[in-house]
């Protein structure tokens, strides 16, 4: 039996050696579904790394109270008619709220940012009060939040996300330094560490400038607009109670009637974390499919070059039945064959992948997992293995007397 | 075995019809055959005979559609692929007219094929194919592929394939038929030798004079034997040489 598979290795060598080009031709396929497997795998990785590290900074145990609810059924003319949330709101709410650890204000204004000759464009300036940093997990890079007398005096004070800190200040500490925040001069007080996640785009804690919400009212004029109420439970099994007194304080400011519906919405973490994996998951059986198919294409190439091989290989098979071999000698030959050539194949493929997957890094920080490689070299050998059933079968049932005459 | 007159092949009444299309064709219609070990015999009959198919069923390539073939006492007509699979690579040395070596492979391999498909283990099998191809006087010449080597020394690979698991019988179908007479008599003069070692051998030819390096000759006609002689006059070093 060894020394059978021996042989069927030696043989298939031999003829992939022998047919080099159609073998190649053949494992294409194969490249390129077991590429499309791994690079597929590595960037949902990727992906998924990418956003479990933005969520957290969102932390699972915070609230956002908006005008706006974030997902869901509702339509949007219906909340736009609702009212404003305002400042107002926001300290009656926090005076309301017993449950709740931290309760911040949040609004948002798009500006550049300018340092000497360098500029930020189109970042988000996040303004808000000193109770801001408790709803957060924010960690510092150099210096500090806005106190609570910068916040209530809404003083030119300035706390620079990890990026806008690297780009405006490539080789100098920014605390104490001055910046141009749409055209008002702020002084830098602080600058936070890298919190991570491309994903959130704009979002990104990284990417954004937080100044004293007061200050932003004043300059930049967004009083009349919603604003967000940012409220933080003491832990993320307590979520639930504070968003029940929440809505109930809501109400109460609002004063609305027990059967009159919410004009407000409660929104949280879970929801992006939901909608989240739904799109994942439509991408993952999307990936699926189109690498099922590129795979199931690959195989049937396989499939079809195997039976070309015992077509052309009659005779051999037959010289070889006549000396002794048997119906499993001659399956297992071709089989190994089939799954040597789809094996190659994965192998390239893989390859061909791990250096891809360098250029995915670029835009989604990632690498290839080892359960990708195991899977992709399991794939390709039992596609190899399947692909060379039948034709396999047909070489081990032929008859010798013929195929000994096949010319 | 030991037993000089001990029997190998004996066949009783074998006959073998094909379906073609619509019509059979009879190619044996009862061939009652009994072979002793040592023996040396010819089969000969012109195209269309049935010696091809005599020849298969003899080899276990084939099964007859009735009758009965007892190989080394063994029932033999009723079996199946992997059985008969089995008794060719121990019992049957198959010598042909086109040589059939794995092109791909050197002439060790090729000689090694029928150690492998009979799990010998590789050191034996080395030694063993290397001491086949030094019977037939090519020692010299082990690693050389089938195009690196004359038609003779082809057969000769052939040869030494067939004997290398010692097989109680040699079938050998036209080996001459591809080569050059002068090369055709040394293949001849390699039969001969085998004969004398103890070898039993069956040859198909068509060529007088080659049948009469055999001892024995049967004549096949209609899938009939015609004739089954011994020769007389034993035709050993006369021609072509």
């Amino acid at each position: 039996m060894f020394n059978q598979i021996k042989e069927g290795f030696f043989i298939s060598f031999n003829s992939i050696i022998a047919n080099k080009l159609r073998s190649f031709l053949t494992t294409l396929g194969i490249v390129i579904g077991v590429c499309s497997v791994v690079l597929m795998s590595t960037a949902i990785k990727g992906v998924d790394n990418s956003f479990q590290q933005g969520i957290s900074s969102l932390g699972s145990d915070v609230l956002y109270i908006d005008k706006f609810a974030w997902f869901g059924n509702e339509e949007f003319w219906k909340m736009r008619n609702r009212p404003n949330i305002t400042f107002e709101d926001y300290l009656k709410f926090k005076s309301l709220a017993k449950i709740p650890i931290a309760v911040a204000p949040q609004a948002i204004s798009v500006r550049s940012v300018k340092f000497r000759d360098r500029t930020a464009e189109s970042v988000f300036i996040t303004g808000s009060t000193n109770d801001y940093l408790e709803t957060t997990n924010f960690n510092f890079k150099s210096g500090r939040f806005f106190n609570e007398i910068e916040s209530d005096g809404g003083r030119n004070v300035a706390v620079l996300g990890f990026d806008i800190a690297e780009n405006l200040f490539p080789n100098l500490d920014p605390v104490g330094m001055p910046v141009k925040i749409g055209g008002h001069t702020y002084y830098v007080i602080g600058v936070l560490k890298k919190q991570g996640s491309t994903l959130l785009g704009s979002f990104n804690p990284d990417k954004q400038v937080y100044i004293p919400i007061k200050s932003l009212f004043q300059h930049f004029g967004l009083n009349w607009r919603s604003i967000t109420i940012v409220v933080r439970a003491p832990n993320s099994q307590l979520l639930e109670e504070t968003k029940i007194e929440a809505e109930q304080i809501m109400r109460q400011i609002r004063r609305l009637k027990a059967y009159e519906d919410a004009n407000f919405s409660i929104n949280q973490q879970e929801g992006l974390t939901k909608i989240y994996e739904q799109t994942v998951g439509v991408i993952q059986i999307g990936g699926l499919l189109i690498t099922g198919l590129s795979l199931f294409v690959g195989a049937i190439g396989i499939m079809n070059i195997m039976f070309v091989s015992v077509k052309e290989r009659t005779r051999e098979i037959g010289i070889r039945k006549a000396i002794g071999a048997t119906r499993r000698a001659i399956m297992i030959q071709f089989l190994l064959e089939a799954s040597i050539i789809s094996l190659i194949g994965g192998l390239i493929g893989l390859l061909l992948a791990i250096i891809l997957s360098y250029v995915v890094n670029q835009f989604i920080p990632t690498s290839v997992q080892i359960s990708a490689v195991v899977m992709a070299i399991l794939i390709s050998f039992i596609t190899g293995i399947l692909s060379g059933l039948a034709p396999a079968y047909t070489a081990a049932k032929l008859d010798p007397v013929e195929s000994l005459r096949y010319e | 075995m030991d037993d000089k007159n001990s029997v190998i092949i004996e066949m009783k009444n074998i006959t073998k019809t094909y379906v073609v299309g619509l019509e059979e064709v009879h190619a044996l219609r009862g061939i009652s055959l009994t072979v002793k070990k040592n023996e040396y015999i010819a089969v000969m009959g012109p195209s269309g005979s049935g010696k091809s198919t005599l020849m298969n069923i003899i080899g276990c390539l084939d099964t007859p559609t009735t009758g009965i073939y007892y190989f080394n006492g063994i029932n033999v007509s009723d079996m199946d692929d992997n059985q008969l699979a089995k008794i060719r690579n121990k019992e049957i040395g198959f010598v042909f007219q086109t040589f059939n070596l794995i092109p791909r492979s050197n002439a060790m391999h090729n000689v090694e094929l029928p150690l492998i498909y009979g799990n010998v283990s590789k050191h034996e099998r080395k030694e063993r194919a290397k001491q086949a191809l030094i019977n037939v006087g090519l020692g010299d010449r082990i690693n050389h592929k089938p195009n690196e080597l004359s038609g003779g020394q082809r057969q000769r690979v052939a040869i030494a394939r067939a004997l290398v698991n010692n097989p109680s019988i040699i079938l050998a179908d036209e080996p001459t038929g591809n080569l050059d007479s002068k090369t055709g008599e040394e293949i001849m003069q390699l039969f001969e030798e085998l004969h004398r070692k103890g070898n039993t051998i069956i040859l198909v030819t068509h060529e007088e004079y080659i049948a009469e390096h055999a001892k024995r000759i049967i004549r096949i006609k209609d899938g009939l034997i015609e004739s089954d002689e011994v020769v007389k006059n034993r035709n050993i070093y006369s021609v072509g040489v």
